[in-house]
């Protein structure tokens, strides 16, 4: 048994080992298939019960989506996090004396791979339950905010998962700092996804000025995330 | 020196956890931390852990100035704190792995860890959450014992432990010492830990005396 200082491990190297971690721990579990997935599902089908009129449906749809998205990003954060602080191994990493920086890419990417799962099945309800059509270039503009949109979620969701987790009331302290603070992903996937659904006579071109604003939200997420996220978890 | 602590400070939930602690480890000793609940002993080991900030006073571990910087000390310290830092979702080997991927420790360390801890048998496949208390404290020292840390900080090891796992454990502490390691560790199991130190400091009111 020798004692000397671990070898320094790449940064690459931990994002890949955190990621594949949380993944899985997902795929072993199934809390997003089993229990988040079911309850979006539902959020899709009780706006469809409300609301009950196929046009107002057709129009809103974008915005339901992504409703449903913002709803199940607080589980799937809270989830995420709750696995790091149930045994004390937050404070693992830690004392691992790796970059935590890594660490935030990792768990984000982890985030958005899960997101992309469930905002599948969402816009696959939507095209069933509220009858929407997309076009070939409606896919294109969707599948490119789709990716923007998840992005910002993803950084700002662990970032947030990462101040929360040590804190009392957690679970309602999450959606309170969250919801205003991704707002502006809501607005402009909401908008861009009418745009790619053409909802309300709405053009494709229309929408690519929405990707711009997510492009922007996710980068200064993902700059300002991976440089907060280490001192965050330290207080 | 390896760990030189003059007059600290650590203030925790408001409250002075360590009230002008003044101590010193040296090279390959194996210190107890003795004192009733409360006193300061959890506190102490995550300090020199580089967890805690140091509010007053001078704190060096392994060379690297806490007060200063507390984030250098890291890399070369073990932890074990009362929560055993794994994942319950995966299984022993799996959370083995995953620890030892973040040190870049190689394959044959965590084989010999595991095996040292008596975990290379069918708990290596079973899920943590599905261990007995006692078998997730050897997961987490397995761990600990992957990292070859200079610095070893142990809070209640021998916890959950039967006696076979206290044997091991002290076993692994001695061959720890012998490979150059140092130990601090808390314990209220004082004919063991006794038996095991080669030196104790009583922790009360966040002050540390020899004892």
């Amino acid at each position: 048994m020798k004692s000397d200082s671990p070898t320094r491990v790449g940064k690459g190297k931990v994002v890949t080992a955190v990621f594949l971690k949380d993944i899985q721990i997902e795929l072993r579990s199934r809390v997003v298939t089993n229990q988040v997935l079911p309850f979006a599902g539902l959020v899709m089908v009780m706006f469809a019960f409300a609301l009950d009129n196929d046009d107002v449906l057709q129009r809103v749809a974008g915005g339901l989506v992504w409703l449903a998205t913002l709803f199940s990003l607080f589980i799937i954060v809270q989830r995420s996090f709750a696995i790091d602080t149930a045994d004390g191994a937050l404070d693992s990493l830690r004392v691992a004396g790796i970059d935590l920086s890594a660490v935030f890419f990792g768990k984000a990417i982890a985030l958005a791979t899960k997101l992309i799962a469930l905002e599948i099945v969402l816009i696959c309800s939507a095209v069933l339950l509220y009858r929407v059509d997309v076009s070939a270039t409606g896919l294109v503009l969707l599948v490119t905010c789709v990716l923007c949109a998840t992005s910002g979620l993803a950084f700002v969701g662990t970032l947030y998962g990462g101040l929360t987790a040590g804190a009392k009331g957690r679970e309602t302290l999450l959606p309170l700092l969250l919801l205003p603070v991704v707002a502006p992903v809501l607005i402009a996937a909401t908008r861009a996804t009418e745009a790619a659904f053409g909802s309300g006579g709405a053009q494709t071109s229309e929408g690519w000025a929405w990707i711009g604003l997510l492009a922007v939200f996710a980068a200064v997420f993902g700059v300002g995330g991976s440089l907060a996220f280490g001192s965050l978890i330290d207080e | 020196m390896i760990v030189s602590f003059s007059d600290v400070v650590v203030v925790y939930d408001n409250f002075p956890a360590l009230a002008g602690a003044s101590f010193e480890v040296s090279s390959g000793e194996i210190v107890l931390l003795q004192g009733p609940n409360g006193a300061g002993k959890t506190t102490l080991l995550r300090a020199c852990a580089g967890l805690l900030p140091i509010a007053r006073g001078s704190a060096n571990v392994l060379s690297c100035d806490l007060t200063s910087d507390r984030h250098s000390v890291r890399r070369k310290v073990g932890l074990l704190s009362h929560a055993n830092g794994l994942f319950q979702d995966l299984t022993v080997e799996e959370n083995m792995s995953f620890w030892s991927r973040l040190i870049g420790a190689s394959n044959q360390d965590v084989k010999t860890a595991m095996h040292i801890m008596g975990l290379s048998d069918r708990l290596s496949t079973t899920r943590v959450a599905n261990l007995s208390a006692g078998q997730k404290r050897r997961c987490a020292l397995a761990t600990l014992i992957v990292r070859r840390a200079q610095l070893w900080l142990l809070d209640e090891p021998h916890a959950g432990l039967d006696t076979q796992g206290r044997d091991e454990l002290d076993k692994t502490l001695r061959a720890a010492r012998e490979a150059g390691a140092t130990v601090m560790f808390a314990s209220h199991e004082i004919d063991r830990a006794q038996n095991l130190a080669t030196r104790s400091l009583t922790v009360v009111g966040g002050l540390v005396t020899e004892s």
